[in-house]
């Protein structure tokens, strides 16, 4: 094994373990996000909530703990640590409204904290709101027209 | 218990599939937002989410997917109510809470926190 195939081995090496051990803590957290989801739900339920309102419930209140979780600045160190792990969670959502929104809060209200905040909210609201549009097109012509 | 098993395991997986996209196809982070949003459309439209989330619960509603689950829901909700209309009303009322919660946390948030610079 000459230098060059040794750096290609160490480099190979490296990327495999750090993708491995990045889903490995992208797995851990984001399945204990979604247990607190599944606790916060259990627990609208036993106060009387509905499947619906307490489903409602569990995303308001996790959107909430997120957005001052990133107020305070601990939701940017957790997620350097977990990648997808609370990205993908509506976490991730809430952070990408509330993180620009305090970030660019010195350029003022309305050029800073209100438009900035759909930097990245924006295109999935855009594609989200898109996406059902065409469903429901789709849909209403396959259950009503035909 | 088993309950939570089965929701850490379908709510951990959904992550890591988001994480190895990130890793290995240099995805960002919104892509990888908004892709998943569509996706949790399609798949609900075609009605193989719900029994996901039937399986792992609060697992999959709440991953961005659930987002797109609950537009899709919603969509399909208002056309069975009011026809054609309900195609632009039913995702937005479906996901009210979510994004309207956001929106005005963030502005409270805004309110009482300065930015960090790193």
């Amino acid at each position: 094994m000459n230098n060059a195939d040794y750096k290609k081995y160490t480099t190979d090496r490296a990327k495999r373990s750090s993708c491995l051990l990045n889903s490995v803590k992208a797995f851990f957290v984001g399945g204990f996000i979604c247990c607190i989801g599944q606790a916060l739900f259990n627990l609208y339920l036993w106060w009387g909530a509905d499947e619906n309102t307490a489903r409602t419930l569990v995303s308001v209140t996790l959107i909430f703990a997120a957005g001052l979780l990133t107020g305070i600045g601990v939701f940017d160190k957790i997620g350097k640590f977990s990648g997808a792990g609370t990205l993908v969670p509506i976490t991730g959502f809430a952070n990408a409204i509330a993180a620009p929104a305090i970030e660019n809060k010195t350029e003022g209200k309305i050029n800073g904290v209100c438009s900035k905040m759909f930097v990245m909210a924006g295109p999935v609201i855009v594609f989200g709101t898109l996406s059902s549009a065409i469903y429901g097109l789709v849909y209403y012509i396959v259950t009503k027209v035909l | 218990m088993l309950e939570y098993v089965r929701v850490f395991l379908v709510g951990g997986l959904i992550c890591v599939l988001a994480q190895i996209l990130i890793d290995k196809t240099a995805m960002t982070g919104a892509r990888i937002l908004v892709s998943y949003v569509v996706l949790g459309v399609i798949l609900s439209g075609i009605g193989v989410y719900q029994r996901v989330v039937d399986f792992g619960g609060a697992g999959a509603t709440v991953p961005i997917v659930g987002f797109g689950h609950a537009l899709a829901e919603g969509t399909k909700k208002a056309v069975d109510e009011t026809g054609l209309l309900g195609a632009l009303t039913g995702g937005l009322t479906g996901t009210a809470a979510g994004i309207t919660a956001a929106v005005v946390f963030a502005f409270l948030w805004s309110l009482m926190f300065k930015s960090r610079q790193k």
